[in-house]
């Protein structure tokens, strides 16, 4: 498939990337770089720093090392380049993090209006566009416990898409959910694919890396162990660790 | 005993007693609303970055907390007109109460605040908002329902507390009924039907915490 040179520039670039919790490690010298369009699958066991990883791309968490570049913004404790790469950037959680008191509606349009300054009409046409778009745009005069988990993770989905954003960081979305309920998610994320989004997924799902994955990234104690297309990835892992979790992860599935 | 109930003086001046209702109402509802913005102005001064401001309210909370009221309104009555500050007996009892109020609401609202699940904050932080508009849009509702109950009892607490504002002659009805009784002497009949009044009129504020209730936190929750 032939690439524009648009396609070729990283939205988002990690290097030699440090993270410490007090005295621990979490993060160390990561380099990852993204590019537009691009979608990452990033696996790895519990604590291996994942989390920590995406978080630190929307400076949820900051890093003592290395710089982070989103759309040409280094991040840095300016607000100015923090504010600047969370427009770019939206995030779905494992547990939804809706706003309870506030309906499918008013979750999708509170940032919007408040970050970006646009009418209640404007915002209201782009939450109708992106609820449909998850397929919930009947749910969306409801509150966030009334819908099913499910719901609940797409209405999350369309509202970190209502600010537009030009990358999406997944969080183990489908984690908290029940197991019949996973493939409605995993099918919004494939769609969102499918349309160009540019993705980081942190995700056990692993039909769902050798469907969409441009490359996944395996991840061990605070380091990139080593990432690959899925069709390698998966049938001839490098590293030993690798291996190892492959294994865990298939018999649990 | 030779005492014998006539209620036909406090039925005489029934029309006082229910006026003085409403002045204790008055105060009691301009007392909770001045204790609810200090209780949120203190929330937001006490997560503030600024250490000088998190101890000032510090401070302020201990020191309402750990004095009688009595000692407060009367430090407000009579010690600060010798700083110049002169107020008249309802304006003292407002602030008094409202300040008092405040200090509890303060820890009141902490505590729904705390209770908050981080991943709120979270959410509003990667949508680009700010700490304040994350503290208004998404924090304060739920933390208020939380802490609901405890908050309105404070605030019957309040209501109750109005009859001490007598100390310093505000119009409220401790003080009529001290008024009617001195003219009568029909001490049980007045401070009996007093105690009626009172719980008519802290029944009717937890009607209206109800009510208030009903309309603001009607979201469903898990
Ligand atoms: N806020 C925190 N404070 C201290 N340690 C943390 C914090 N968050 C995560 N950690 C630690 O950092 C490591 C990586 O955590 P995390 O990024 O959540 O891993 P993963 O998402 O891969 O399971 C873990 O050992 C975890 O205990
Ligand atoms: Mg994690």
């Amino acid at each position: 498939m032939p690439q524009s040179a648009a396609a070729q520039v990283p939205l988002i670039a990690l290097e030699g990337v440090g993270k410490w919790y007090g005295a621990y490690h979490a993060l160390k010298n990561i380099n990852l770089t993204v590019k537009k369009g691009e979608k990452i699958v990033l696996c790895g066991p519990s604590g291996s720093g994942k989390s920590t990883l995406i978080r630190c791309i929307n400076h949820l968490e900051e890093t003592q090392e290395g710089n982070i570049t989103v759309e040409g913004t280094t991040l840095s404790d300016s607000s100015r380049s923090i504010d600047a790469v969370r427009r770019e950037v939206g995030m779905v959680f494992q547990s939804f993090n809706l706003f309870p008191h506030k309906t499918i509606m008013e979750n999708c349009t509170l940032a919007p209006m408040r970050v970006k300054g646009v009418s209640k009409a404007e915002a209201e046409a782009t939450a109708r566009k992106y609820l449909e778009r998850v397929r919930i745009l009947d749910q969306a005069d409801k509150y966030p416990a009334q819908l099913s988990g499910g719901q609940q993770q797409r209405a999350a989905i369309a509202r970190a898409l209502c600010m537009e954003p030009k990358a999406m960081l997944f969080d183990e979305p489908t984690s908290a959910l029940d197991p019949e309920m996973v493939k409605e998610v995993l099918d919004t994320m494939i769609g969102l694919a499918r349309d160009g989004m540019t993705m980081i997924c942190v995700t056990h799902e692993m039909g769902f890396a050798r469907q969409v994955a441009d490359r996944v990234v395996f991840m061990a104690s605070g380091e990139i162990i080593e990432e690959g297309p899925p069709e390698t990835f998966f049938s001839n892992p490098q590293h030993q660790r690798t291996r190892t979790f492959l294994g865990e992860i298939l018999a649990h599935h | 005993m030779s005492y014998s109930l006539d209620f036909s003086v406090v039925v005489a001046r029934l029309p006082e007693l229910l006026l003085a209702c409403l002045a204790t109402i008055g105060l009691s509802l301009a007392g909770m609303s001045l204790a609810t913005v200090i209780g949120v102005l203190g929330v937001i001064a006490r997560r503030s970055r600024f250490r000088l401001l998190r101890g000032l309210v510090i401070g302020f909370v201990e020191l309402i907390r750990n004095t009688p009221f009595l000692v407060q309104i009367f430090f407000i009555f009579f010690a600060l007109p010798q700083l110049g500050l002169r107020l008249n007996p309802t304006v003292t009892a407002i602030i008094a109460l409202g300040l008092n109020g405040g200090a509890y609401a303060i820890e009141i609202i902490r505590g729904g605040v705390d209770a908050i699940p981080k991943g709120q904050v979270e959410a509003g932080l990667a949508l680009g908002l700010h700490r304040a508009q994350i503290f208004r849009h998404i924090i304060l509702k739920p933390a208020l329902r939380t802490v609901y109950p405890s908050l309105t009892s404070q605030f019957v607490m309040l209501t109750l507390t109005t009859s001490v504002c007598t100390s310093i002659a505000a119009y409220e009805l401790t003080s009529v009924a001290q008024k009617i009784e001195a003219d009568t002497f029909r001490s049980f009949e007045v401070y009996f039907s007093i105690t009626i009044l009172y719980l008519i009129i802290s029944s009717l504020m937890m009607g209206i915490f109800a009510l208030i209730s009903r309309f603001s936190f009607n979201y469903p929750v898990k």
